[in-house]
């Protein structure tokens, strides 16, 4: 880290909620007076918030409260549809990321993201994997064979797939292609995961699955997840924002949250009287 | 009659109209296909394609209007498919919502539902005047036309299907939009934009009205681009209005082929879009 970058880190003031962390390390990324436009439509509104480096941070909250669109942000995947639109600071190791100096690219080689649905690309599992290697790197076919074979161990998919590399990506079940997009995301090497309710279109077997994968690869990513399943923000992450239409109600420790959160909205909804 | 009766009754009625025009339809279908069959199939002889169209009242055959056909399709795919492929790009991948592109997809749709009398009229005018003679160039440009908007169409369409998912997957792992497109969308939707220029190449196999206007027709073997050339289409609506019996055969020989080639064509695409990743 650039001693700007570490000087920008230090200055940033505690988030409110957050006590008794005191974290080693400057937070990962720092999110500041960010508001999110879709059209006219104010869809977020002054989010601040501080993700640390090899934790896990789950982003809960009824249906259109924000969640996924504050991910979104964090990679610029919105830019792809016009009409929206994000202001304030995102500074990803004290960067300004919404800066629009900033290199999309090779922003998105440093942050990889997972969706929703599976998304495996219609060629070969294999290609699937090596697809985000060949966009920075050329390799010699021996050495991005290894990489796609450690992707692919990395997403605890390499004993499935290892006699079938040549198959297409879409042949696999839904719960293999999306640990196969993670062996993708996490190929590129990036140093932070979003990860948008990855298990959510998954049965249970795999859903299990994909938190024991976000579990391994927590002590070398700075992890975002947005969850529907409240019991899963609680068993993966170590920080858990609550957010309600369009506001960051509260952030902290899971286990706050879970335990004696501050906010009555957010106790109502993690008891389940609404969302 | 209660009411379970009468739906019955109205279920029956309407099951027993639809088969009716069902039948009806199928039944000039099959007539036609059956005499193209019966009367064609007499011309069909290795003379027909090894030798030119003959004069009345003596023995010939298609070569040179099969050659002409087949080197005029070929140039108006050659023209048609890239311009089209490319035009249906901007449309579905770089458009979107945008007001230059709802205009560009009203007019392709015009052009798509254009009588093609009028597309052969239109290359009369600015090549076959100047020009000052018929030439094959001017039919494969004629046919071209009429092969962009089809290609425009379904281009468009099937990247249109491919899921947006699988571009903001391509992009958060860092690749610029035309890797996006020419990796991903391409790939998700080439059997879909294949099967569009394979119907494409249908539709223009059996066009008579602009060749009339455009590369007129050659009683001998010319492949030269610059002057008149056979073609099948023409030589058929030539032979089938002439008074002589060995032309008139000749002519079912033509549209036998030509119905050959376009049913290969139309099968060829069910194939191939079946094989497709995401379906229409």
């Amino acid at each position: 880290m650039s001693p700007a970058s570490m000087a920008a880190a230090q200055s940033t003031p505690p988030t409110p909620h957050r006590r008794n962390t005191a974290p080693a390390m400057p937070p990962k990324v720092q999110i500041r007076n960010v508001d999110f436009y879709y059209g006219a439509a104010h869809a977020l509104k002054s989010i601040n918030l501080e993700l640390s480096d090899k934790s896990v941070t789950a982003f809960i909250g009824p249906s259109g409260c924000g969640k996924s669109t504050l991910l979104r942000i964090l990679n610029r995947i919105y830019e792809l549809y016009p009409g929206q639109r994000a202001t304030g600071e995102v500074l990803v190791d004290g960067e300004n990321i919404l800066s629009s100096s900033l290199d999309l690219n090779l922003l998105r080689a440093k942050i990889g993201m997972v969706f929703q649905k599976p998304t495996p690309f219609p060629m070969s599992i294999h290609d699937n994997v090596a697809f985000g290697i060949h966009l920075y790197e050329k390799l010699p076919a021996s050495e991005l064979d290894d990489r796609v074979e450690s992707a692919l161990r990395r997403a605890a998919l390499w004993d499935e797939v290892k006699d079938k590399l040549k198959q297409s990506g879409l042949s696999l079940s839904g719960g293999q292609q999306q640990r196969l997009c993670i062996a993708r995301a996490i190929a590129v090497r990036p140093e932070i995961l979003l990860l948008d309710e990855p298990a959510s279109a998954l049965d249970p077997i795999s859903t299990q699955r994909i938190e024991e994968l976000v579990d391994e690869l927590k002590p070398d990513y700075c992890i975002a997840i947005v969850t529907h399943n409240m019991q899963q923000a609680a068993r993966v992450s170590n920080y858990t924002a609550f957010m309600y239409l369009g506001e960051l109600i509260e952030f902290d420790e899971t286990e706050t949250i879970f335990t004696h959160p501050k906010e009555r909205r957010t106790e109502d909804y993690i008891t389940g009287r609404f969302g | 009659m209660d009411i379970y009766a009468r739906r019955r009754f109205a279920n029956s009625l309407v099951m027993s109209l639809s088969v009716v025009a069902t039948g009806f339809g199928l039944v000039w279908l099959v007539l036609v296909l059956w005499t193209l069959l019966f009367e064609g199939f007499s011309a069909i002889s290795p003379v027909l394609f090894s030798q030119m169209t003959p004069p009345p009242g003596s023995s010939g055959g298609l070569l040179n209007a099969i050659f002409g056909s087949v080197v005029m399709t070929v140039i108006a795919t050659l023209i048609g498919t890239p311009t089209g492929i490319l035009a249906g790009t901007f449309l579905a991948e770089y458009s979107r919502g945008g007001r230059f592109g709802e205009v560009v997809r009203f007019i392709n749709d015009i052009l798509l539902s254009a009588p093609s009398i009028i597309v052969g009229l239109f290359v009369y005018e600015i090549m076959v005047v100047p020009m000052g003679h018929f030439s094959a160039w001017a039919g494969a440009v004629a046919l071209a036309i009429i092969v962009i908007p089809v290609v425009v169409r379904t281009t468009e369409d099937m990247l249109t299907l491919v899921p947006n998912a699988l571009r903001e997957a391509a992009s958060a792992l860092g690749a610029p939009k035309w890797k996006v497109i020419v990796l991903i969308s391409y790939r998700a939707a080439i059997q879909g934009m294949l099967t569009g220029v394979m119907l494409a190449i249908a539709r223009i196999a059996g066009e008579t009205a602009p060749l009339l206007f455009t590369a007129l027709n050659n009683q001998f073997w010319s492949a030269d681009l610059n002057a008149p050339m056979a073609n099948l289409p023409v030589v058929i609506f030539q032979f089938a209005m002439s008074p002589y019996a060995d032309w008139q055969v000749l002519a079912w020989g033509g549209a036998l082929l030509i119905t050959i080639t376009v049913l290969c064509l139309n099968v060829g695409a069910r194939l191939v879009a079946s094989w497709s990743t995401f379906k229409p």
